[in-house]
């Protein structure tokens, strides 16, 4: 077998195995490890689709952003900083449950059967092409996708501004509480 | 990602998926964590013996000659220490958590060229990848802090969330700003677009240039949690903060990442500011370039010598300045270095687009040559008036202590 796809199988193990992880864990902690593991997996995906870009932006966004979020708000939200076992097992409704996933799984097939998948890059040939990605990116982002860039960045400049004003009106409340 | 494939088809041609995956060791895995674990030893070493000079000590003097062996024998007593883990802990992250901690900082290695063609990975998202990885390590401290199942543990690793999380804004402001004056993310074609006279390193490239790497600086102290930074582990508050409940070999892998942080970041600020792997002599560089084993081992010495004189000034820092508080962290970050960080962008950029990319002869250039001569000089001027004040002082009480020890250390 080729060397590409035996990585690329190590590469799906790593990220479907750590998947159930996070959904079979009782410990939120060990959760948000497990999650860990699997957003690795698909970094190492996307890098294996010659997608190197977006494999680094999941390591950046999702792990260094989002995962270390997730952690600190258990750590800052959590009653007793020490372990807790989780198994409250009466707000588990298995229906909705099943709903929800089937529901879920309903969408993404949809999408993922009706999209027209380009198979050239990556491991469609067996090697990698190790294309520069990032300068192609940054070119349609200011030239053909120019305003929806600007429109994200104008969102994201309000949701800083209003979670600031939040965090801002709960210490004065606080302030005048007291 | 070229790279990659290239170096290991070259290592081993047709040798099948394990003799690939031995070559991807054999080529990169094991120089580099030798090569991790003599940096590891030597500033180990470096920061006791700084800390001791600077505190009027000498430090470890037993062991080899000057203690240069101390460190040794402190990793082999490390070994033999009987490995605990605390009741109540959960066992598994409490095992990987030193491990995320050192693949964190090890990593980075990939993208750190010693030289021309000394480079594990020349990806063309060097500087960006860097950026991701950082945030690797403080997930084993956190990690390691939530684990062990210790109050003051949690504190140290909820700071360092809070930390790295903060701090990851203003040292991506300033890889921003070496992007844009590069025209690459590739940490080859950064060092390669500083070559020629010490003026066209990044550092002199434009006035504001000093001030980003002054940011970049203070943030990847705050990275590696170092003093004045040092909030997770802080002794006097904290015990020792994430590895409170650490010992034998975990803490010394913890040990071990802390200072290829050090190492890695300093390197990082040698490649990005001051011209890499470049004596910044300009006929002395483009004659090495004629040889490739010469340029690449004084390539490599150069930056080695860079790196380590970064990592003696945190050392210098650390024993000089008091720990900051949580809250004059915070204000550091986000009043300070990230608006401050974004001026700095932007008038690096405007520049940029003035006076174009800066040829040797070009405007930029002749403004790099002024603008070097001033930061030279004022900062001389700077020394020498510190030195004036503080003459009498601190290094009279200095070489007084030492005579009245009785030791000769060399410093005259």
């Amino acid at each position: 077998m080729e060397f590409e796809t035996i990585v690329f199988y190590a590469l799906a193990v790593a990220t479907v195995i750590p998947a159930f992880g996070v959904m079979m864990a009782k410990d939120i902690v060990r959760v948000a490890f497990w999650l860990l593991a699997s957003l690795s997996g698909v970094a190492g995906l996307f890098i294996m689709l010659d997608a190197d870009f977006l494999g680094v932006t999941q390591v950046l966004v999702y792990i260094g952003g989002i995962l270390v979020l997730i952690l600190f708000g258990i750590m800052m939200t959590h009653r007793d900083p020490v372990l807790v076992s989780a198994d409250d097992d009466r707000r588990r409704s298995p229906f909705t449950g099943l709903l929800v996933s089937l529901m879920t799984f309903g969408a993404l097939m949809g999408v993922i059967l009706g999209t027209g998948w380009n198979v050239s890059g990556g491991l469609a040939n067996g090697k990698l092409s190790g294309e520069p990605t990032a300068a192609p990116l940054g070119k349609a982002l200011l030239t053909d996708y120019v305003l929806p860039f600007e429109i994200v960045s104008v969102l994201l400049l309000v949701v800083l501004c209003g979670a600031a004003y939040i965090a801002r009106r709960g210490k004065d409340e606080e302030a005048s509480n007291a | 990602m070229g790279d990659f494939f290239t170096l290991v088809d070259w290592a081993v041609e047709d040798a099948g998926f394990w003799g690939r995956l031995i070559g991807v060791v054999a080529v990169w895995a094991v120089p580099i964590t030798v090569w991790v674990s003599v940096v590891g030893l030597f500033s180990i070493w470096l920061e006791r013996k700084v800390s001791a000079h600077i505190q009027c000590r000498l430090g470890p003097m037993e062991v080899g000659p000057h203690g240069a062996l101390q460190t040794l024998a402190d990793g082999i007593k490390l070994l033999a220490k009987e490995d605990i883990i605390p009741q109540g802990a959960d066992r598994f992250l409490f095992a990987l958590a030193p491990i995320l901690s050192f693949v964190g900082s090890f990593v980075v290695f990939a993208v750190v060229p010693f030289g021309p063609h000394l480079i594990i990975a020349d990806l063309n998202l060097g500087i960006y990848f860097l950026a991701a990885i950082g945030s690797i390590e403080a997930i084993g401290v956190i990690a390691a802090g939530w684990a062990s199942n210790n109050k003051w543990s949690v504190f140290g690793a909820v700071r360092a969330a809070t930390q790295v999380v903060s701090y990851e804004i203003p040292l991506s402001l300033s890889l921003v700003t070496i992007a844009c004056l590069a025209g690459t993310l590739s940490t080859i074609g950064i060092v390669e677009s500083q070559a020629g006279w010490i003026w066209n390193w990044f550092l002199f490239r434009n006035p504001f240039m000093v001030i980003s790497f002054l940011i970049f600086y203070i943030a990847s102290l705050a990275e590696c949690k170092r003093a004045p930074f040092d909030l997770p582990e802080a002794e006097s508050e904290l015990v020792s903060g994430f590895h409170t409940e650490y010992s034998g070999m975990r803490f010394a892998i913890f040990f071990l990442a802390e200072y290829a942080a050090m190492y890695v970041v300093s390197a990082m600020g040698a490649v990005l500011f001051l011209g890499g792997w470049y004596t910044g002599i300009e006929p002395l560089d483009s004659w090495l370039t004629t040889s490739p084993v010469l340029g690449n081992v004084v390539g490599a010495l150069a930056i080695i010598t860079k790196a380590f004189f970064l990592v003696f000034v945190q050392m210098w820092l650390r024993w000089t300045l008091p720990r900051i508080r949580l809250d004059q962290m915070m204000y550091l970050c986000f009043k300070v270095l990230v608006p401050v960080g974004m001026v700095v962008f932007m008038a690096a950029a405007f520049w940029q687009g003035v006076f174009g990319a800066p040829d040797l002869g070009g405007l930029g250039s002749k403004f790099g040559l002024a603008w070097f001569v001033v930061v030279v000089v004022g900062t001389t001027l700077w020394v020498k008036k510190t030195i004036r004040r503080t003459k009498g002082y601190a290094s009279a009480n200095f070489l007084e202590h030492q005579a009245r020890l009785g030791h000769d250390v060399g410093v005259s």
